[in-house]
């Protein structure tokens, strides 16, 4: 939308704060909760370029522990924590600069917006230092820029959800931050406002330049906004990189529950093509094995791995098809057939059991039923190589 | 007619001073009891809640001895203005403060802890300092435990007899409530002014209690606390 765009520049050149542009986040420390039967212990270490970076894990990875000690909302045991060359917390050095004082911004899962305000006064909240002039200034544009600019005056309790998300976005992006901390802001919403929302993030973004840490569990939203991802489990981060490299690679069973595989086989490397980049993985099958074409990742042959497929990934087809790019077909039969809400889950038995996920047109139209006979189709880059867990 | 309105000007004084002090002394008060993650916090909650459970004799006891002239703060008041501070209007109004003290910080401390932990810290992540954090938002959010907590101690002050008649004693014009008043009617059994007096108080103190309830009520319809 062009009207997001000259207001979020134009903050761009004049604010003083430009020059601590394109800083980096670094942390590395450790926290220790204890309850009463249970120890948490959070420690990591990563640095993050300005743009997105996304924190991924299940719940009680400490993800949210970890944005909080970066806000300084809660305090880590040892470590530091800096932007650029500023320190916000230095064990060592008995720095912890206090959240008011950190520039740090957080947009909460529960967003936090103040229901006793107006849209306006939410978002001119943390611009109280500044003349009157200046401070309307920047909240009409933040308010165009988040296209919220109608609402300004309604009651924070009024607003829907998606107006709920942009405002709060705007409320903390206002303030210039230096770092921006995100705790699944967007979960709460449909396909098509995240995505718009995502967007005017993006924009803003661009103009601005700083770290944003990005907690999700949505697979969607990993590949959507991630320049790099950061996989949390029990308070370590067991993969960072690209999402590429990160969701695709072998990946540790926590990440692969997460992704929700459906379909999870032990296998052993059969044969590897490292000049197409893809290897044949072999699983223990009804009578014989089952050879299946997968994407190549390291380990050598006889390397034993586990294969993830999404059920979702996995296409019925009720001859045996021909002209196909994907690489694995395998004859089977219903062995059952479940309507979940809006998607049927079929059981199909081929010499390994899976589980495809189809609509119920397409169960309607191709008549299926259980008994009968099917193939599946699995493109190659369907399945997923995880490290067996030990 | 036999309702002594120096009295009753006097018992309305004392109650509006000690719950607009209350007001001011019990926001810091409740706000350390909401936040502090002190350990022997319990303690200091204990001994605010003293007054609801002691009889208002032993409280009064105690106050009568400290503000007396063998107590240093005694002395040190009788230095400053060549009098004892028992049986002064003065007197009366640090025992009702003392006295009425859980009854302000109580419904205080209970709307600060309703307030979302995240709005504060969303506040304080905004660059707002506690002062501004706790008067822009979690004051605003509190209004209704506010409103109850000032208004009960206005309406407890308003009814106290046991700390007001062994600190202040039974002075007309300086230290006579309204319940020592109706306390001493019945006494010398003119039962009629008793009867009146004690229908205004409790008309005064059901009016006031009604128009709390009412406007906390409508406050809640306003403004549901999330």
């Amino acid at each position: 939308m062009s009207n997001t765009r000259p207001p979020a520049e134009e903050a761009a050149t004049t604010d003083p704060v430009s020059a601590r542009r394109d800083a980096r986040l670094q942390g590395k420390f450790r926290k220790r909760y204890t309850a009463p039967g249970q120890e948490f212990v959070l420690d990591v270490a990563f640095e993050t370029a300005p743009g997105f970076t996304i924190l991924f894990g299940a719940s009680g990875a400490g993800k949210t522990t970890l944005l909080d000690c970066v806000a300084g909302l809660a305090t880590p045991d040892e470590g530091r924590i800096s932007i650029g060359d500023r320190a916000l917390f230095d064990s060592s050095q008995k720095i912890n600069v206090t959240v008011a004082q950190r520039r740090a911004g957080y947009v909460f899962q529960n967003l936090a917006l103040f229901p006793h305000m107006t849209v306006e006064q939410n978002v001119s909240y943390g611009l109280a230092h500044l003349p009157h002039v200046e401070r309307t200034r920047r909240v009409d544009s933040i308010l165009h820029a988040f296209r919220i600019a109608l609402l300004a005056r309604r009651s924070a309790r009024e607003i829907s959800g998606g107006e709920s998300q942009r405002t709060a976005l705007a409320r903390t992006l206002v303030t210039d931050p230096e770092v921006l901390l995100l705790d699944e802001p967007l979960a709460a919403l449909d396909a098509a406002t995240k995505s718009q929302i995502i967007d005017d993030l993006r924009t803003w973004n661009r103009a601005h330049r700083i770290p944003i840490l990005y907690v999700t569990h949505s697979r969607e939203e990993v590949f959507a906004l991630g320049e790099r991802v950061i996989v949390l489990s029990a308070g370590r981060i067991v993969a960072q990189g690209t999402p590429h490299e990160v969701m695709m690679a072998p990946m540790q069973e926590t990440v692969a529950q997460l992704a929700g595989f459906e379909n999870v086989f032990d296998a052993v490397v059969d044969a590897v093509r490292p000049e197409r980049g893809t290897m044949t993985c072999r699983i223990a099958g009804d009578g014989a094995p089952l050879l299946l074409e997968t994407p190549l990742v390291r380990g050598g042959v006889g390397a034993a791995l586990r294969v993830g497929i999404r059920a979702g990934d996995i296409l019925l087809a009720t001859s045996p098809p021909v002209g196909l790019s994907a690489r694995n077909v395998l004859p089977g039969r219903i062995q059952s057939l479940e309507q979940r809400d809006v998607i049927v889950s079929a059981r199909v038995k081929g010499r390994v059991e899976m589980e495809a996920h189809l609509t119920l047109a397409a169960r309607d139209s191709l008549q299926l039923a259980p008994g009968r006979e099917v193939w599946l189709v699995i493109k190659t880059h369907s399945c997923h190589l995880m490290q067996p867990s030990s | 007619m036999a309702i002594d309105w120096q009295t009753l000007r006097l018992t309305l004084q004392l109650a509006l001073t000690v719950s607009v002090i209350l007001l001011a002394l019990g926001l810091p008060i409740a706000y350390w009891i909401a936040f502090s993650r002190w350990r022997l916090k319990f303690l200091i909650e204990a001994l605010i809640a003293l007054p609801i459970v002691l009889p208002p004799t032993v409280l009064g006891f105690y106050v009568l001895v400290a503000l007396g002239p063998h107590s240093p703060l005694g002395r040190w008041w009788i230095s400053l203005t060549g009098h004892t501070l028992a049986f002064t209007f003065t007197g009366l109004v640090i025992g009702s403060i003392l006295y009425s003290l859980p009854f302000a910080v109580q419904p205080f401390a209970a709307s600060f802890s309703a307030v979302d932990r995240k709005l504060i810290a969303a506040s304080a992540t905004l660059g707002a300092s506690r002062l501004r954090t706790f008067f822009r938002v979690i004051a605003p959010l509190s209004v209704p435990g506010l409103i109850t907590g000032t208004a009960l101690s206005f309406a407890h002050t308003m009814g106290e007899f046991g700390v007001v008649l062994m600190v202040g004693g039974n002075i007309p014009g300086v230290t006579r409530t309204v319940s020592i008043d109706i306390y001493d009617r019945v006494q010398s059994s003119d039962y009629a002014g008793a009867n009146q007096t004690a229908l205004v108080l409790l008309i005064l103190c059901f009016v006031l209690l009604a128009l709390v309830y009412g406007l906390n009520r409508k406050a809640w319809v306003l403004h549901p606390v999330k």
